[in-house]
């Protein structure tokens, strides 16, 4: 159904100059279609799909962002989006490379992308171009990393205040208590 | 008074004229509400800029209670995130369950047997009774009302009572698997169940008699914090919020999932948006869900609770002692973890608060790649600065409450 979208996408977004905008359509696990998306024609792209009448693509329920570690380009944003109107869904998908981590932001057309792309940059330090408010979502200012980077620690620790040093305690069961040294 | 004190009075207290015109001289006053304030369901911080006894900017600082739970999920196996899942919203835990293994489904292509659906849909709904009842039962606590909250509370812990007959925890359920349920009723559940409904039917329909036409409750909700159709729909507001503001939108009729397309039900939608439409839509939607699982008890037919199908589900004990396939299975499955083939997906399902939604990035190996949770309260959390711009002081917190945010999940 929404194969429709994604078919009228690749065709009004052809470039054959400077590379065409959306690229390798697919419909995914499940019906729901999906496209790769250039970050120069993203928010033409978007604005397109929520202005054009036989579109009306008024929400962005979630965005997303994926690190393939080893892949170049290494970051993905995925933008899923819906027609409330239509009942369609779609899913616009984004290379981003390590060295470049910037994307044009779509809160200028979806408010309700605001929290996401902060989520984007806390977790995966992607920055947004035109973001009203980029902070960090959840960590804390004072945080270095991005903890969803897959090569961010699974028990990296940095407390914001400086935790006392604990003896280990190697022996925890009934008995004498023995101590390894 | 005598008439001479008054007059006397009012010379002395009465300010000329042209003094009471003069503008006062104002500050702007910084409030911290929060992070630990009973108000702020879990742990949400506000920093609100007054201007006298208004809202003139808001500001929320989230994360107090950030567990990092998409950090946890991609070093365990998929089987082993649904205890994680039950921590999100930890009021209806069983939608989450549901809402993950739903879209692992949907990844392996996997249909699950109608009983496993039926028992899904009706946990699932029950525990939208119970999310309800906890939302309606503390916004009217939060106004004053306690007696409300009280009767909320014993609703909500007698249909506890019964999930736990069925699961066996109160709150952290881990009820479904990839592929089915856990565990069929137990004896005599769906009597003793239908039983519970009627109670639960009395305690909320005298919440309701005691909130809907209270001339308090009425003034405080009434017109107070607005969200318009538009702005909801362009700030990705979903559930009873969006349907609260009059756009028609649930997935249970939009993408029917389980059973939904078999069932009678309506749903219900508002027309102005305002807290107390909130509260209206959450009312009827409970008595929706209510008529859903009586419906569900009616139709039921013994069967199948998981898939047989050992690349998912774990063989039965005979099996896995008495073949070498079984051993084989179970070895596989606990050692590796079921391997979902390579793919991405993005699962929704309706959850109390709206769409429930695992982005999920799987490589073919026995753990997840990735796991995006799309909370239900975040869009609204979000909004929740915009909603209450030159809101008086005093509607924070039922503005606050009736889009029940919940920290387990919007904090992840």
């Amino acid at each position: 159904m929404a194969k429709l979208v994604i078919d009228a996408l690749v065709a009004r977004f052809r470039d054959p100059v400077n590379g065409d905008g959306v690229t390798g359509a697919y419909t995914g696990a499940g019906g729901d279609d999906a496209a790769f998306v250039r970050r120069e024609r993203l928010v033409e792209v978007c604005q397109f799909l929520r202005d054009d009448p036989g579109m009306q693509f008024n929400m962005a329920p979630y965005i997303t962002a994926v690190d393939y570690l080893g892949q170049e380009p290494r970051f993905e944003v995925v933008y899923n989006l819906l027609s409330t109107t239509r009942n369609w869904r779609v899913r616009l998908r984004l290379k981003v490379s390590e060295q470049d981590p910037v994307l044009p932001s779509v809160c200028g057309i979806w408010r309700g992308a605001n929290w996401f792309e902060r989520y984007c940059f806390d977790m995966y330090g992607i920055r947004f171009t035109e973001h009203p408010d980029l902070r960090r979502l959840y960590m804390y200012d004072e945080f270095v990393g991005h903890p969803l980077r897959k090569d961010y620690p699974l028990r990296g620790r940095q407390p914001l205040v400086t935790e006392l040093e604990v003896p280990e305690e190697r022996y925890r069961g009934p008995g004498p208590a023995q101590r390894s040294e | 008074m005598s008439t001479e004190v008054k007059e006397a009075l009012k010379q002395v207290v009465a300010p000329r004229s042209s003094e009471l015109d003069a503008p006062l001289k104002s500050k702007r006053m910084l409030v911290n509400l929060g992070p630990s304030h009973p108000a702020m369901h879990g742990t949400a911080r506000a920093v609100i800029e007054l201007e006298g006894e208004n809202i003139a900017s808001c500001k929320l600082d989230i994360g107090f209670l950030h567990r990092g739970f998409e950090k946890s999920c991609e070093s365990v196996t998929w089987t082993q995130v649904f205890p994680y899942t039950d921590r999100l919203n930890y009021v209806s835990s069983i939608m989450n369950n549901v809402g993950f293994a739903l879209a692992v489904e949907k990844l392996c292509k996997l249909e699950v047997p109608e009983r496993a659906q039926y028992l899904r849909t009706i946990t699932s709904e029950m525990h939208r009774i119970c999310d309800h009842l906890t939302l309606v039962g503390a916004l009217g606590l939060e106004l004053g009302a306690m007696t409300v909250f009280l009767y909320a509370i014993e609703g909500r812990d007698l249909l506890w009572d019964r999930l736990t007959e069925l699961c066996g925890a109160r709150l952290t359920s881990t009820y479904a698997r990839i592929g089915g349920v856990a565990r069929d009723v137990p004896e005599g559940w769906l009597e003793k169940t239908t039983l519970t409904l009627d109670r639960v039917v009395l305690l909320r329909d005298e919440i309701d008699g005691l909130l809907a036409r209270n001339r308090i409750f009425y003034d405080r909700t009434r017109g107070v914090g607005t969200v318009t159709r538009a702005d909801a729909i362009d700030l990705g507001f979903s559930g009873p919020c969006l349907r609260a503001s009059g756009e028609p939108y649930d997935l249970r009729k939009a993408a029917p999932y389980l059973i939904y397309d078999r069932l009678d039900f309506d749903i219900p939608v508002g027309s102005n948006g305002d807290t107390y439409d909130r509260y209206l839509i959450r009312v009827e939607e409970m008595k929706q869900s209510d008529k859903m699982i009586r419906q569900c008890f009616r139709d039921m037919a013994p069967g199948e609770l998981v898939v047989r199908d050992f690349r998912y589900v774990l063989p039965p004990k005979p099996e896995v002692y008495g073949t070498i396939e079984g051993v084989m299975a179970h070895f596989k499955l606990i050692m590796e973890g079921i391997q979902v083939p390579a793919g991405e997906v993005y699962g929704y399902t309706e959850a109390a608060n709206g769409e429930l939604g695992f982005y999920l990035v799987s490589d073919g190996s026995g753990r997840p790649y990735k796991i995006g949770l799309r909370a239900p309260g975040w869009p609204m959390l979000a909004a929740l600065p915009i909603i209450l711009q030159g809101a008086l002081l005093s509607d924070l917190v039922p503005v606050f409450d009736s889009i029940n945010m919940i920290g387990g999940e919007v904090e992840q």
